[in-house]
């Protein structure tokens, strides 16, 4: 799996409730809740963002609630892939089992700014900021969840499991 | 090598001997449980793996608390989306308006949920139920729809932090001050991918109510779950209610444990979490000349009988402030018929303070009390993010139910000795 885009960059413990406000939560479209995406911390994202830009964030990204649909709408407003200091259990879970590309990179998210253009290698673990002409390495994800990713979420793994059981 | 608790139940579900921190394991669920919020996103993953049956009917539990009595027609449909669900595989624990509550007051009063399980919810505060001595953590609606097709999920066990809490609680101080204290103490990811087990005298002498309490705010710490060994007073609460066999595990002796913080909370006072993260913790001596617009009393942290006691013992022969608004809202149907049994409901009126049917309602900003642009809430709930209750610029403070209800006669944020 191969990532390119620009970068968005965030601040520590950005939370679900600013991911997708609950003021959305009355629907489970992931078009509709893509444009909402991140507004309470830039209300103009959702129409800035580019197909395959990049989410650059603090520690504890994804902290807060349950809500898939922050993983979803930040897929469905185009992200490629969300690079933080660390991520919050459940938002990290959820990313994987919808297929939202996520690294964990303390040193890299210290180097890479807004707007640097950025290519992404996940089963090398390798970020190359083509702006900043730097390479920066991160420890890619355990086979079974990168499986899980490629995949493309655990519902088409659950579907096999499910049809191995039946046969 | 010794277990804690957690890692006992989770091996027991995995079907090991044992289990280390680390280790990833397919472990059986004996509840799933979803809301209308998250149920909707869950029933479509179940429909996308192609199941046609559930697990097991009598293991899931949907309960439709955010949105309802729903507010508005997007949320009716999917209100609707899941009780059509819920007919349509006889789920046992479905709960409609009027018989529905908050589900982590619900689950456990209705004893579906019982010690020595394994519960995964699509709620981030399914944590609650560590009280009674189960492991229970939340997950996504994926995780949840593919759950109630296979009744399994993947898990990695997580290392434990024990809190011993030593010493002897102040007047006022209660189970909400003393996590909130935690959560000031080691930051909103000081336990993140961890298992919490709370200890020490201060946690054994708990109510079980203010033990959900504690458990409930695991997450705000970033805890997968926070966790209570049982003793008398869990047997006491579940023996007229389990729906199930409970099983009492504890912690081993010699169960390795990733840090022990030793904690002694003579010297603590009642606290609020300033907005807008619940590890900005301080004694409510500290703030109180923040005026406040309205207090919210309820919630999965905070809506159960000890609490509206609590708030019904500061407001008294008392009045709401002539510019707060004060919305009481009990957990569920049955805290509700207790509190008017026990005369609450008419202190809570003759203060002037409305109270609304079971919902999370205002707690994650859904309805019954949205806050306006610049007004300030003290709310017993958990969070106090950015636009939780309402509008962006506003802000929310946590407290207890002895913290708020003072705030509400006072009109600002006040410590209950004020009143
Ligand atoms: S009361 Fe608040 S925190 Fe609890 S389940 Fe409802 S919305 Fe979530």
């Amino acid at each position: 799996m191969q990532i390119k885009g620009k970068v968005w960059k965030f601040g520590d413990h950005i939370d679900t409730d600013v991911i997708i406000p609950a003021r959305y939560l009355n629907t489970s479209d992931p078009y509709e809740l893509a444009q909402h995406c991140m507004e309470d911390a830039d209300p103009e994202f959702a129409k800035k963002v580019r197909k395959g830009d990049i989410i650059v964030a603090g520690e504890n990204f994804g902290c807060g609630s349950s809500r898939e649909h922050a993983p979803i709408a930040i897929k469905y407003a185009g992200v490629s892939c969300v690079v933080a200091k660390s991520f919050a259990r459940i938002f990290y879970r959820n990313a994987i089992n919808t297929g939202l590309p996520i690294i964990e990179a303390p040193d890299a998210v210290e180097r890479i700014e807004e707007g640097n253009e950025l290519e992404i290698f996940l089963e090398k673990g390798i970020i190359r900021n083509l702006t900043k002409k730097e390479e920066y390495s991160f420890e890619p994800l355990p086979e079974f969840m990168m499986k899980l990713l490629t995949s493309g979420g655990l519902i088409p793994f659950v579907r096999k499991r499910l049809q191995q059981k039946g046969a | 090598m010794g277990m804690t608790i957690a890692e006992k139940i989770l091996a027991a579900k995995a079907g090991v001997s044992s289990v280390k921190p680390g280790e990833l394991i397919m472990a059986k669920i004996d509840i799933a449980l979803a809301n209308d919020i998250t149920a909707p996103l869950a029933i479509k993953a179940f429909e996308e793996v192609g199941a046609k049956e559930v697990f097991d009917p009598e293991r899931i539990a949907l309960v439709p608390d955010h949105f309802t009595p729903n507010k508005d027609i997007k949320a009716a449909q999917q209100a609707k989306m899941v009780r059509e669900f819920a007919y349509r595989h006889s789920i046992k624990w479905y709960f409609e308006v009027g018989r529905v509550g908050i589900e982590h007051a619900l689950l456990p009063e209705q004893g579906i949920v019982v010690p020595g399980d394994l519960v995964i919810g699509a709620d981030s505060h399914t944590c609650t139920y560590g009280a009674l001595g189960a492991f229970a953590t939340g997950v996504g609606s994926t995780d949840l729809g593919c759950a109630i097709a296979t009744g399994e999920v993947w898990l990695k066990v997580p290392p434990t932090i024990k809190f011993v809490v030593k010493g002897k609680k102040q007047k006022y101080v209660t189970g909400k001050d003393i996590i909130l204290h935690i959560i000031g103490t080691i930051g909103v990811d000081g336990a993140r991918y961890k298992a919490m087990e709370f200890a020490g005298e201060v946690i054994r002498e708990l109510p079980m109510d203010e033990r959900f309490t504690v458990c409930n705010m695991a997450i705000e710490a970033g805890g997968k779950t926070g966790i209570i060994e049982p003793d008398d007073i869990t047997k006491e609460y579940v023996k007229d209610r389990a729906k199930r066999e409970p099983v009492f595990y504890t912690s081993d002796e010699d169960a390795q444990y990733e840090k022990v913080y030793e904690m002694d909370i003579t010297d603590l006072e009642p606290v609020v979490a300033l907005p807008h993260l619940p590890e900005n913790v301080k004694p409510v001596r500290e703030v109180n000349d923040i005026e406040i617009d309205q207090v919210v009393i309820g919630s999965c942290t905070n809506g159960r009988i000890t609490d509206l006691r609590q708030a019904a013992e500061i407001l008294k022969g008392k009045k709401v402030h002539p510019r707060v608004r004060l919305i009481v809202i009990p957990a569920t149907q049955e805290i509700w018929k207790q509190a008017m049994e026990e005369g609450l409901f008419e202190i809570f009126l003759e203060a002037g303070a409305a109270i609304s049917c079971p919902t999370c309602g205002p707690c994650l900003g859904g309805h019954m009390g949205i806050l306006a642009e610049g007004e300030r809430a003290v709310a017993t709930t958990n969070r106090n993010f950015v636009g939780r209750m309402g509008h962006p610029k506003s802000e929310v403070y946590l407290a207890s139910p002895y913290v708020a209800a003072a705030s509400a006669v006072l009109g600002r944020i006040a410590h209950p000795d004020e009143v």
